[in-house]
């Protein structure tokens, strides 16, 4: 039905998450269709992003520049490093313009259906930092999964196996914002009343 | 059209496609059985696939052969004090690990099933420990390996018993098993026949006791051998007890 081509473009576009082949062959066939407004300016951003963009050496977050930007801003708190499993956590956090530190992407969470072992996160890296700067306080900000809780757990007894005055802490379980109590879980309304303020 | 209807333990969940999950659940009648659950990874699915999760399920396939889809629904969620304890946390990870490797697929259990869910209950109180292991000697059982604790296995004084002979998996007189108690498990204190604490030391020689046959008897032929969790939870019990030990 499709030439080399365009069969291949359909191809990496149903490989992307959440598309289908349906919304490949639909995709590509706009894009082939709006090739000055669309494609071709996306297929320049794709290439200038695979050349510039890396992950930075010192705390795994994806930036144009080595170190990356947070890490150089002078202005941050370097005394505080935040444990965060994906980059995408980053920026959640970074969304909210309220943390002011450091942070470590360890890359995932610990998951033994996964095959993901202490040796397949940057724990080393993240051990090395603490040790070699003057870091006061790690934020473990994992999710709150089985798997979340177990990394968390592995990541405290290794930190404080290396250094026992640092100060950790985890992000607080409760009530979010615009929750009614009534469609929480019980867990959660459980972990916010023993933490009410 | 087959369909069932009945309670289970989350054991595991492996990504599968896109967005869904094959679940495995420890349920009472038909033991271990797994399905497809669609949107596993979407916020509001998401809560429900942690192990230890009881939830009622709708289970439908084409024939009883397939592998079908599941409808779940919770019951009762994990207990944040579990979460929040390493020890706790881990004690649940291996015991949902080693029904998930251990049993067989559809060959009920309504033991294990109870028993689990009595463990998970029991894992807010002090002798969460103690319970754990007499859990891992139920599961042993069940599987085939009974474990002997009430009389010797060399004629000794039954209400003397000490050790645990790592071969027959039979208890051992103090003084029947002082020359050998070297190459011999040590019987926590809380199985001896007059009782005893189930203090940490107690609960660490049950792990090293419960372990060795775990390792030895149930995957002795397993290709990925004994769950990394079931490994996990024994090292750090045994680095805490040593942690007790050192700040006395």
């Amino acid at each position: 039905m499709y030439d080399g081509p365009l069969d291949n473009l359909v191809k990496l576009i149903a490989s992307l998450p959440g598309l289908g082949s349906r919304s490949a062959k639909r995709i590509a066939l706009y894009l082939l269709t709006h090739k000055e407004g669309t494609m071709l300016p996306l297929a320049r951003a794709l290439q200038e992003c695979a050349d510039a963009i890396s992950e930075c050496e010192r705390c795994g977050n994806l930036d144009t520049a080595q170190p990356c930007r947070i890490c150089r801003d002078q202005a941050r708190d370097t005394r505080t490093v935040c444990v965060v499993a994906t980059v995408a956590d980053l920026w959640a956090i970074e969304r909210t313009g309220s943390y002011k530190g450091r942070y470590h992407v360890l890359g995932g969470v610990l998951s033994a259906l996964d095959g993901i072992g202490p040796d397949d996160l940057s724990i080393d890296t993240l051990m090395n930092k603490i040790q070699q700067n003057d870091i006061s306080e790690v934020i473990i900000a994992l999710s709150a999964t089985v798997d979340g809780q177990s990394t968390a757990h592995v990541l405290t007894d290794h930190i404080l196996d290396i250094k026992g005055d640092v100060k950790i802490t985890k992000l607080a379980h409760g009530v979010p914002i615009g929750g009614e109590l009534d469609y929480l879980d019980d867990g959660t309304i459980a972990t916010a009343l023993q933490s009410r303020a | 059209m087959e369909s069932l209807r009945y309670q289970g333990l989350v054991l595991s969940a492996r990504p599968h496609g896109e967005g869904g999950a094959v679940v495995a659940l420890l349920t009472e009648t038909n033991g271990r059985h797994a399905g497809y659950l669609h949107g596993a990874h979407s916020s509001k699915k998401r809560a429900l696939i942690e192990p230890g999760t009881l939830v009622s399920v709708e289970w439908s396939a084409r024939t009883s052969d397939n592998l079908g889809t599941y409808k779940l629904e919770e019951e009762r969620g994990l207990s944040p004090m579990i979460l929040n304890d390493p020890l706790k946390l881990g004690a649940l990870l291996s015991a949902c690990s080693l029904c998930d490797a251990a049993l067989p697929e559809r060959e009920g259990h309504a033991g294990l099933f109870f028993g689990l869910q009595a463990l998970i209950d029991t894992l807010s109180s002090e002798v969460w420990g103690a319970a754990y292991v007499m859990w891992e000697i139920a599961f042993l059982k069940e599987l085939g390996f009974g474990l002997e604790l009430n009389k010797c296995a060399g004629g000794g004084d039954a209400n003397m018993l000490a050790y645990v002979s790592p071969k027959s998996g039979r208890a051992v007189s103090y003084a029947e098993g002082e020359p050998y108690k070297d190459k011999l498990l040590n019987l926590p204190s809380f199985l001896k026949p007059n009782g005893g604490p189930a203090d940490e030391e107690a609960v660490a020689d049950g792990l090293k006791m419960t372990g060795h046959f775990l390792g030895h008897w149930v995957f002795a032929h397993h290709t990925k051998g004994v769950p990394e969790a079931r490994l996990r939870f024994e090292a750090r019990y045994a680095k805490t007890v040593a942690g007790f030990e050192e700040s006395e």
